[in-house]
């Protein structure tokens, strides 16, 4: 198991991976990436079973589906630095002829992607499969997912809520990201998205709330406490409360860096709020 | 000329049915989804026998698609059912990235296309599917034109890797192809040896090519006819070889002519072997209600109406 500070300078680490490489090529979205950086270290580096190497069918080990794919540059560092590719690697994020497209997908073989994301509100369909796949093979291992919380304005999702609670998918742990905020403005006043929590114990999920998201050990604590709660006849739902832009002062808490490139000199900033601990790609 | 009988009449979704039958019974990693559709889909059987199989959906072709997308990984292979419309056009976003951009082994198996669903009108009567599925990169089209042949391609698309979409219909229609028959996945089959023009049919318009081409040689025309079961991959060697010979085609389909089995033969064509063709589809228009019968022969897809096209080409020969 790794230990508190080696995850906390991975969490540093990724950060300037998430900014270097949207810097690189003046596209992609940091906003959301950083807010989620403590729950990606957490999922691939404490709570999630996982098999040396990859494969698609994910037979004996936990998986996870990203379902807000725009949120590609945090997956990503943390998949390359948790030896599913060549860290290196994160410096063709969106270039031409890269396995690291601008949103995720399977089509370049890009080991620890099982699907591709990016149009939102479908990826808690696919867990969902994936989980009652698990159950047929007899698998005894959990799905696990992301969801932006402008995403679930998607219909799509709600189906799937309705589904994974009726049919009793048990296996399946769906991450809501509420940090409050969407490409056009707060999620407040684009559409008002009402009381999140009560939605899902409506549809009869299990549903636990995480407070602050960017609390490395809040979030593993939470995510421990997920695993507990399956296998008793309800999916299980985290709403986690994150700041967009978390750890870089000047995007935090804002829309304004959703799908936006820092410029040299924020760059400059960013890095420095986040010095360098594992080594740069 | 070759003869083909019906051996009593019977509807293609239930040959899709009695192929996920036997699926259940030999291949433990089909599984089969249904969006509340499951009498018309005709797959009670196969839920009887593997219950454990079977995902009720319910009304929410979205959630099947993803869902479908989803059991592939961990190795299962999916079979949806519901309605062409509601199996393409409603979840074609659904469709492009969880399953077609993902490369899943999904099988997106589609009854009452077409018209011929008749009375339910418009809303349910989709004839963009080909057009929309075959778009698609990746994606393997298939539309049977009987009872054997949809029970043999349900059967055959469960050893093809890849997505594949498998078009059938409501009514009952003439069973004439053989029981036992091996379908290839974009095999064309030769039906009729002719000269003087190519039919190349699909779905349910293949037997009313048949019953054209006996009425076209009592007036002296000899029509080659083929049966395109699979739309893509299209066999355009198959279809190049019969046009050089007999230097005229009509293709026949139950599609609206933008995007369906017509543009596809007429883009082999245009680019290998230039030639008259004649479109016997529905023209870019909306359906309606009415008895399969009287919706075929008023938006012309019967035999009368490809014996009609079949003398206009000819005269447009060199």
């Amino acid at each position: 198991m790794p230990k508190s500070q080696d995850l906390q300078d991975l969490i540093v680490q990724v950060r300037r991976d998430i900014v270097r490489m949207v810097h690189n090529v003046n596209s992609g979205h940091p906003g959301g990436s950083l807010g989620c950086t403590e729950f990606f270290v957490a999922l691939y580096n404490e709570v999630m079973e996982l098999k040396d190497g990859f494969d698609m069918d994910g037979v004996g080990e936990d998986l996870f589906f990203l379902s807000n794919g725009h949120i590609s540059p945090v997956y990503y560092s943390v998949l390359a630095r948790r030896g599913y590719f060549p860290i290196k690697e994160l410096n063709t994020f969106r270039l031409i002829n890269s396995r690291l497209q601008g949103h995720p997908t399977t089509h370049e073989g890009l080991p620890g992607v099982r699907i591709a994301s990016g149009s939102l509100g479908q990826g808690m369909s696919v867990a969902i499969g994936a989980a009652q796949a698990k159950k047929l093979n007899k698998d005894p291992h959990l799905v696990f997912s992301l969801h932006g919380d402008g995403e679930l304005q998607e219909g799509q999702n709600w189906e799937a809520i309705m589904y994974a609670a009726g049919k009793k998918v048990d296996n399946l742990i769906a991450t809501i990201d509420r940090n409050g905020q969407q490409i056009d403005g707060a999620t407040e006043d684009v559409m008002p998205m009402g009381d999140l929590k009560a939605k899902f114990l409506a549809f009869g999920w299990d549903v636990l709330e995480l407070k602050n998201g960017n609390d490395l050990q809040a979030v593993i604590d939470t995510l421990q406490e997920a695993k507990k709660r399956t296998g008793k006849g309800k999916p299980v739902c985290i709403i986690m409360h994150t700041e967009m832009g978390h750890g870089v002062d000047f995007m935090m808490g804002t829309h304004a860096w959703h799908g936006k490139a820092p410029n040299d000199e924020q760059l400059a900033t960013a890095l420095a709020q986040n010095p360098e601990t594992l080594g740069d790609y | 000329m070759k003869k083909y009988t019906d051996q009593g009449s019977k509807d293609t979704r239930s040959g899709f049915g009695a192929g996920m039958t036997e699926l259940g019974r030999s291949n433990p990693k089909v599984v089969a989804l249904c969006a509340d559709l499951v009498g018309s889909l005709k797959i009670d059987t196969f839920i009887k026998e593997s219950p454990e199989r079977f995902f009720q959906v319910g009304i929410a072709e979205a959630n099947m698609m993803g869902i479908a997308a989803g059991l592939t990984i961990g190795g299962y292979i999916p079979y949806t059912t519901t309605f062409a419309n509601f199996s393409t056009g409603r979840v074609y976003d659904q469709i492009r990235q969880s399953i077609a951009y993902s490369g899943k082994n999904v099988k997106i198996c589609a009854s009452h296309a077409g018209l011929t669903l008749g009375e339910d009108g418009a809303t349910h009567q989709i004839l963009e599917d080909l057009g929309m599925m075959k778009m698609l990169p990746g994606m393997t089209v298939i539309n049977p034109c009987d009872y054997n042949q949809t029970k043999a391609a349900t059967i055959a698309i469960s050893k093809h890797e890849g997505p594949v979409y498998l078009r059938f219909g409501r009514p009952v229609v003439p069973n004439f192809t053989p029981e036992d028959q091996e379908f290839v996945i974009g095999k064309a089959v030769h039906l009729i040896e002719g000269s003087d023009v190519t039919i190349i049919a699909t779905g349910h318009l293949v037997w009313q090519a048949l019953l054209a081409a006996e009425n076209l040689e009592k007036e002296g025309i000899s029509a080659e006819v083929i049966n395109i079961h699979t739309i893509k991959p299209l066999d355009t060697e198959a279809i190049l070889k019969s046009v050089k010979k007999t230097g005229c085609v009509v293709t026949a389909e139950e599609h609206n002519y933008l995007g369906g089995l017509g543009e596809s033969v007429a883009r082999t064509l245009s680019s290998e072997y230039p030639a008259p063709q004649s479109f016997v589809a529905t023209k870019d228009t909306f359906g309606e209600s009415g008895t399969p019968e009287q919706l075929m022969e008023k938006y012309g897809l019967n035999n009368k109406a490809i014996e009609q096209a079949v003398k206009e080409v000819i005269k447009k020969k060199a």
